[in-house]
């Protein structure tokens, strides 16, 4: 087990270099970030300076490794535009996404859990029909189109929610105000992702129900129930932990729409304004963490499956 | 042509295939398992060789190296003559030898490829190698299934259409259609329902004596290869421990393991229900740790202390000094045969 | 070459069935029995021929100024018009044009480019099977959302560039599910016949290899092609995808982030949306469908 777990992260080490240099490899075909400083208020020596700052005078690779070694400090660089740390500005807004992300998943694996088992259960009955039915509409159904459905009905319409941020204005806020916020936001993310998850976890508990060790059980006399929630079970835990590995790099991309879209102040909407403002030094650090934290998503999710099923080898 | 007569179609010499064993945590190689360990010998053109063994002896790993699926270790393999190492320099001159090199697999159902009609199996190959063109391919492919004994009309169809038994002759009629010189056929028969067996048998002997093929007949069981071949050799754990003229091997085997493998076919008579038997106790040993000295030793019911250290090389089993020109017949058990035990002691 | 494997693939059969049946008639009667992929695929095909028969069928030029602005649906008008009165069922028409361009080309690259490192890394394994995997695993770890924005962020957005690179950041799935399929498949005894009798490498890798596993890139192709529909419209609804005044599925909703668009002129979102969704769950029904029809396990 130790062996396993050691050897899964000597594995990503590689990748984790390597998602280094294609970050900074994408960043880098933008072209010269300093381009955006050119106007005429700005003068010739004004532009050199800022380009010995920067050691953006320096060979690509000799770049690449001064970007590497303020990483390895914590250092993210500096918005273009803004000036302000890119750690800082990602310590301000991941709160808010964190706890969105969070949120949704749990909600779609409420959603998706219980319906995909059933459905599994009960193949090829009306209840299974329709389920499968809901969870193509899911993940079929585009995320903004949906929320602007949503807002359409809930906000315009109904007036119940508001139609985006994360407290109302001029009020102090507070945990019932957030969740208010939160709703649709989180309607949307789950709503997308428990449609994948429902077929998942569909097929996979299919999967176990069909091995002979439950056919075994069955044959024994142990009522249906009985077979379903001792043997069953335990074994389906796995396929759920794939299904939340799985999902952290959707929601991550979905958060940048969902979050665009209802103004939550997370790292989505702060994504995008730096998109919209080519503010490279932002983008890279947003997309950096992300890959990482997907990385060590995986990472994780492998090494649980070790401890789920004692039986996995290496590959 | 007078000098491909005299030297052997097919030779091996201390032909070794070591497979790497991975593992720790930075993936190294911690062990090798040895498949096939220092096997030499040669088939004269026109000979059919038995090579028999348990699962896992190494048979199959020698007749994929003889047709250049797999690249041995350490030794040498010569076709008529020629180092087939040496070769590799020269792919046109290699393609063009590869194709008198030809095996027959097997399992019948996944040797031939599942999406292509009878057709296309039989007749890319032919026309890649220009031993056929477009406008004379149907009439070779005509004579071709008419060797196996098939109908013209399976070139249509897909290989799911067939029998176990009809696949293995579109198998042979594939391995025919390059015009080897030889063929490794890699346990023909042991998919095959009994009942099909004895055709495809007689089909490869026929097609031997009539083509003057050199064939290399690999089988676990010592009743199909005695059948096809005039002589046998027996391996055990990457080596052979005897090798001989089928007869004699038959009737006087050298070897225990050879002796255990005989005792091992059943004889339908009540009466001999009762001979003695030699089985076999314990497992085959694994090849990534093959016993020291002879590795028959664990399992050898005359097995002696030395035995443990020094492993026997193959020497002449001469019982009657006047038969040794007439059959040839190696053992590498020097306690087969009373006459050759006292010898062997004499010398060590 | 592969393009004739890839043509030939439906005559061609696995090896599990029934002699009596042949396996395309198998596959069909399948798949007709999944009733709702059946309608699928006639929802697809009439959305298809009109995309396709645009220039023919629509009323007006879909970048002319036909009538009046922001007109609701009328006769001569049948979806109304846009803020600027030009017609929106011909807007339509020429959007889903685009947006299933997109979709195609987008699965085609990537198709391609998954099923030859696939093959690649399938076939040779060792140290360019690591490479090409450890690849696979990087381009993987970065948000496919993100990896895509950042994309359109950096090259001019347009048509062109959204198929590249939606096209050459979707790969990585087929490329592991082709790997897996070769590792298999290198080792039948089909393909160590084929190499007994000294066949290049190009016809085992392309005859003997590829068409042994298109029934798996088929079904797998069709999520992708549903994802890419969805990613296109998902961008050029950011406005980093296809650009006015081309019209796209996508940026045509872009309009419905105004409240005013959203909540009084519902016939400028709601049709292109509804569009979306009608292809791209046709396309995983059918995909779901393929997936079961092609199952050589599956019974019925």
């Amino acid at each position: 087990m130790g062996k396993y777990i050691l050897k899964r992260i000597l594995i990503a080490i590689p990748v984790l270099i390597g998602i280094t240099v294609i970050d900074y490899a994408i960043m880098c075909m933008a072209g010269s970030p300093l381009a955006m400083l050119q106007g005429p208020r700005v003068s010739e020596a004004a532009i050199e300076a800022k380009e010995i700052a920067l050691g953006l005078d320096q060979p690509v690779w000799v770049q690449y490794f001064l970007w590497l070694k303020q990483l390895l400090h914590g250092n993210l660089g500096y918005s273009i535009k803004s000036f302000q740390s890119v750690s800082s500005l990602i310590g301000r807004h991941i709160g808010p996404t964190l706890l969105l992300m969070g949120v949704s998943l749990l909600v779609s694996l409420f959603l998706a859990v219980p319906a995909g088992i059933y459905s599994a259960i009960h193949q090829y009955s009306k209840g299974d029909y329709a389920v499968v039915t809901v969870s193509f509409l899911g993940s079929s159904v585009p995320g903004f189109f949906l929320s602007l459905l949503l807002i359409d009905l809930f906000t315009v319409r109904l007036g119940w929610l508001p139609s985006g941020g994360m407290t109302t204005l001029g009020t102090a806020g507070g945990a019932a105000d957030v969740a208010r916020h939160m709703v649709m936001p989180v309607m949307v993310l789950s709503f997308s992702m428990a449609g994948s998850n429902i077929r998942y976890i569909r097929s996979a508990v299919l999967e176990i129900l069909h091995q002979d060790y439950l056919r075994t059980a069955k044959a024994k006399g142990i009522g249906r129930f009985k077979v379903i929630y001792k043997h069953a079970l335990r074994n389906a835990l796995i396929p759920i932990i794939t299904v939340i590995g799985m999902e952290i790099p959707v929601l991550f991309g979905g958060a940048v729409i969902v979050e665009q879209i209802f103004s939550w102040p997370g790292l989505g909407l702060m994504t995008m304004s730096a998109i919209s403002s080519r503010d490279y030094p932002v983008i890279m650090g947003v997309c950096l963490l992300s890959a990482v934290v997907v990385l060590i998503g995986n990472l994780v999710t492998d090494i649980l499956y070790a401890f789920a099923d004692p039986t996995i080898q290496l590959d | 042509m007078q000098d491909t007569q005299n030297i052997p179609l097919i030779e091996i010499r201390n032909l070794k295939k070591y497979y790497p064993v991975k593992g720790g945590i930075l993936p190294h190689t911690v062990g090798w398992v040895r498949a096939v360990d220092d096997v030499s010998f040669s088939m004269m053109r026109g000979e059919t060789l038995g090579l028999v063994g348990e699962s896992g002896c190494g048979k199959s790993t020698i007749g994929r190296l003889l047709v250049g699926l797999e690249e041995p270790t350490e030794g040498r393999i010569f076709y008529q003559g020629r180092d087939l190492s040496t070769l590799r320099k020269n792919p046109k001159e290699m393609r063009r030898i590869r194709t008198r090199l030809q095996m027959i697999f097997q399992d019948p159902y996944s040797s031939l490829n599942p999406r292509k009609q009878i057709y296309e199996i039989l007749a890319q190959p032919m026309l890649y190698h220009e031993i056929s063109r477009r406008d004379t391919i149907h009439r070779d492919l005509r004579r071709l299934l008419d060797m196996v004994g098939l109908p013209e009309t399976v070139l249509g169809k897909y290989p799911h259409e067939f029998s176990g038994g009809q696949r293995q002759r579109i198998g042979i009629a594939r391995a025919l259609s390059l015009h080897p010189e030889f063929i490794v056929c890699d346990e023909p028969v042991s998919a095959l329902d009994v009942s099909i067996q004895a055709q495809i048998l007689n089909l490869l002997k026929e097609l031997q004596a009539e083509l003057k093929l050199t064939l290399l007949f690999i089988g676990h069981g010592l009743g199909a290869v005695s059948y096809v071949s005039q002589r046998i050799a027996v391996m055990y754990l990457g080596g052979i421990v005897e090798y001989g003229d089928a007869q004699e091997l038959f009737a006087h085997p050298a070897h225990p393991y050879t002796k255990a493998l005989l005792d091992a076919v059943p004889i339908p008579d009540p009466a001999e229900k009762n001979r003695p038997r030699q089985l076999l106790q314990g497992e085959i040993g694994s090849s990534a740790a093959p016993p020291d000295g002879c590795r028959f030793h664990p399992r050898c019911p005359w097995a002696r202390p030395q035995c443990k250290n020094t492993r026997p090389p193959l020497q002449k089993v001469c019982s009657d000094p006047a038969k040794q020109s007439a059959f040839s017949h190696d053992t590498a058990c020097p306690y087969g045969q009373e006459g050759s035990l006292s010898e062997w002691e004499n010398i060590s | 070459m592969k393009k004739d494997t890839l043509s030939e693939k439906k005559k061609h059969k696995p090896a599990r069935h029934p002699a009596d049946e042949s396996y395309l008639r198998l596959v069909f009667r399948r798949f007709v029995h999944h009733r709702l992929a059946a309608v699928s695929l006639i929802v697809l095909g009439v959305i298809v021929s009109a995309a396709l028969l645009a220039p023919i069928i629509a009323p007006y030029d879909p970048q002319d100024i036909a009538g009046p602005f922001a007109q609701p649906p009328s006769g001569s008008f049948w979806l109304g018009t846009d803020q600027i009165g030009r017609d929106m069922l011909s807007r339509l028409l020429y959007a889903t044009r685009i947006s299933l361009l997109v979709g195609v080309m987008a699965t085609a690259i990537s198709t391609a480019i998954g099923v030859l490192l696939g093959l690649i890394a399938g076939y040779f394994g060792g140290a360019a099977d690591m490479i090409i995997m450890r690849f696979t695993d990087m381009v993987m770890s970065f948000p496919y959302i993100l990896l895509v924005l950042v994309a359109a962020a950096i090259f001019r957005p347009g048509l062109v560039s959204i198929i590249l690179i939606l096209g050459f950041v979707d790969w990585p799935g087929i490329a592991r599910l082709v790997r897996g399929n070769v590792l298999g498949l290198r080792e039948t005894n089909f393909v160590k016949g084929s190499l007994v009798a000294g066949m290049p490498l190009r016809h085992i890798l392309f005859s003997e290899i590829l068409p042994n596993t298109v029934a798996p890139i088929l079904v797998y192709a069709t999520s992708v092609l549903a994802l890419s529909i969805l990613d296109e419209a998902a961008l050029s609804f950011l406005g980093q995808g296809v650009q006015p005044p081309t019209a796209s599925l996508g940026n045509m909703l872009n309009g419905a982030q105004s409240l005013t668009v959203l909540t009084t002129q519902p016939w400028l979102w709601l049709p292109p949306g509804l569009i979306i969704i009608c292809i791209v769950i046709a396309i995983n029904f059918i995909g779901d469908a393929l997936r079961d029809a092609l199952d050589p396990n599956g019974g019925k």
